[in-house]
């Protein structure tokens, strides 16, 4: 077998003169590619409380609960009362969540939505526990 | 002299994850050693008979960090066996890109970290640099870079665009460039050659027996490659080879690992190139079953099986895993026994060990130094006391 000694000393020298593969992470705002799965959003005009996202999130981290304000209930012209949608809250334990967006692509209103915020550290714990409304 | 006993792990620094070896030394020479596992179970398949198919798909994916998709794939090629889903070829053919872009980025991980165990960190920064780019498409397709979820059961949930798949071929074409050049460092530097030559040997007779597999059987001159032998997903209609080596030693390894990268490279271009249209996904009913099926995967450190049995409810009844490294694992005493105790490390990682995939439990009682293995009955019975010992009722 051939052998060539120094063989990466090309490269080496040919990096001297080229920028940094690194990024400056905390000073330059990292990218991210359209789709990125981070924190999930939620809305509850669109949410019917089927469920099906805390059926099959892998880490019990998504809670659908009924909301404690409820729309007043209003009467039709014929003094019979009109079915009003019930409001349902969402919460969120962002110390459990894997962000796997299974509960977005299971959601059959589109209530779920996938954000790109990623920057969720936190040193209070409590803070990592949101209540969508 | 006489023989020393000296523990390698299961806190090394050179290991990367907690696992033990026990070498007995002659001066410097290795002249016998052990692996003991354990230190890392977690117990995923029990884990996984409480959760339903479709949550066992994040569980399952968590088995391995770089192999995430194989664990997967093959999980859930068991679950769409049993319930009979046809899945459709585009979905086929994004699994199987998937698929090969985690082999690339499995591969340039492996020599990354084999040059590191060299004390060649010059090789180590440059192909994890270029290592980025992989996680860059992976991260495109998907939305992760590790843990990509782009498989459910009956197709995947995620399509590729023309535009993602003309980014994921420019990628490719400069890490093709880029990898030959590593083909090269590999092949004819004089000091990864030095520290690999010679080094672990593992003859075919030997491989064979102790059943080893992937790029380390690959390595010892057995052809054995699971995407050839059993295809599935779309690749009996690529076009690839698959590489074997004769030198039976470290550096075999690791040419069959920078060359099967090329490899992966030409499938990927075979793929986006004729990608299949149609939908991606069909809709499998939540009970599955009963009936079981195992399923054979390539994953990049060898064969993966998985065995499913399901019950007819939405919960799988048995799930097992056999992960490469446990059926490689047999094949490391042999391969450390007669070389120098500073080869060890390369040794061990030259079978590209991951030790959470593969780990088992073994019951050690530390007063009597006696292991012991249970059935299924005294284990249960063990449960059992020991839940009630700590006061949880049995009504």
């Amino acid at each position: 077998m051939k052998k060539k000694p120094l063989r990466l000393l090309p490269e080496a020298i040919k990096q001297l003169t080229q920028k940094p593969a690194t990024s400056k992470y905390p000073f330059e705002k990292a990218k991210v590619y359209p789709n990125f799965r981070a924190r999930i959003l939620f809305e509850s005009e669109k949410c019917i409380g089927c469920k099906m996202c805390m059926r099959v999130c892998p880490s019990k981290a998504i809670e659908i609960i009924i909301s404690d304000t409820q729309p007043a209930a209003q009467t039709g012209p014929d003094g019979n009362p009109i079915p009003q949608k019930k409001k349902f809250d969402c919460i969120m334990n962002l110390d459990r969540c894997i962000y796997c967006a299974q509960c977005v692509d299971i959601c059959p209103k589109k209530a779920l939505k996938s954000s790109e915020d990623f920057e969720l550290a936190q040193l209070d714990r409590t803070k990592l526990k949101l209540h969508y409304k | 002299m006489s023989k020393i006993q000296i523990p390698l792990g299961p806190q090394h620094p050179a290991l990367k994850e907690p696992e033990n070896f026990m070498l007995v030394l002659d001066g410097e020479q290795i002249v016998d050693a052990t692996v003991n596992l354990g230190y890392n179970h977690r117990g995923v398949e029990k884990a996984a008979e409480n959760r339903n198919y479709i949550q066992d798909i994040y569980l399952i994916e968590r088995i391995c960090g770089i192999c995430s998709h194989s664990h997967v794939s093959c999980y859930i090629n068991a679950v769409e066996e049993i319930a009979k889903a046809e899945v459709p070829q585009r979905a086929k053919a994004i699994r199987t890109l998937v698929a090969e872009l985690e082999r690339v980025h499995s591969h340039l991980l492996w020599l990354g970290v084999a040059a590191f165990e060299l004390g060649y960190d010059t090789l180590f920064m440059y192909t994890w640099r270029d290592r980025e780019q992989v996680l860059d498409c992976l991260e495109m397709i998907s939305g992760n870079r590790v843990h990509y979820g782009i498989n459910t059961i009956g197709g995947v949930r995620r399509d590729i665009t023309k535009e993602q798949a003309e980014e994921i071929l420019k990628k490719i074409k400069f890490l093709h460039e880029r990898t030959s050049y590593y083909v090269g460092v590999v092949t004819e530097e004089p000091t990864f050659l030095a520290r690999t030559q010679n080094v672990g040997k593992l003859p075919k007779d030997v491989a064979l027996e102790l059943n080893a597999v992937g790029p380390t059987a690959r390595a010892s001159g057995v052809d054995i490659d699971v995407r050839r032998d059993e295809p599935y997903f779309i690749y009996d209609q690529l076009d690839f080879k698959v590489i074997t080596h004769n030198t039976e030693d470290v550096f075999g390894r690791a040419v069959v690992r920078v060359l099967e990268t090329i490899e992966s490279y030409k499938m990927i271009e075979q793929i986006l190139k004729n990608l299949p249209e149609g939908p991606i996904s069909v809709k499998v009913p939540w009970k599955i079953g009963p009936g079981e099926a195992v399923f054979r995967y390539e994953a990049p450190r060898g064969e993966d099986i998985h065995y499913v049995k399901a019950n007819g409810t939405e919960y799988p009844e048995r799930v097992k895993v056999r992960a490469p490294t446990l059926a490689n694992f047999q094949s490391i005493p042999y391969c450390l026994k007669n070389g120098y105790l500073a080869d060890a490390i390369i040794t061990i990682a030259a079978i590209d060990p991951c030790m959470s995939c593969t780990d088992r439990a073994v019951v050690y009682d530390y007063k009597t130094g006696k292991k012991e293995v249970f059935d299924w009955e005294g284990l249960r019975k063990y449960s059992i006391e020991f839940y009630k010992k700590k006061g949880v009722s049995f009504k």
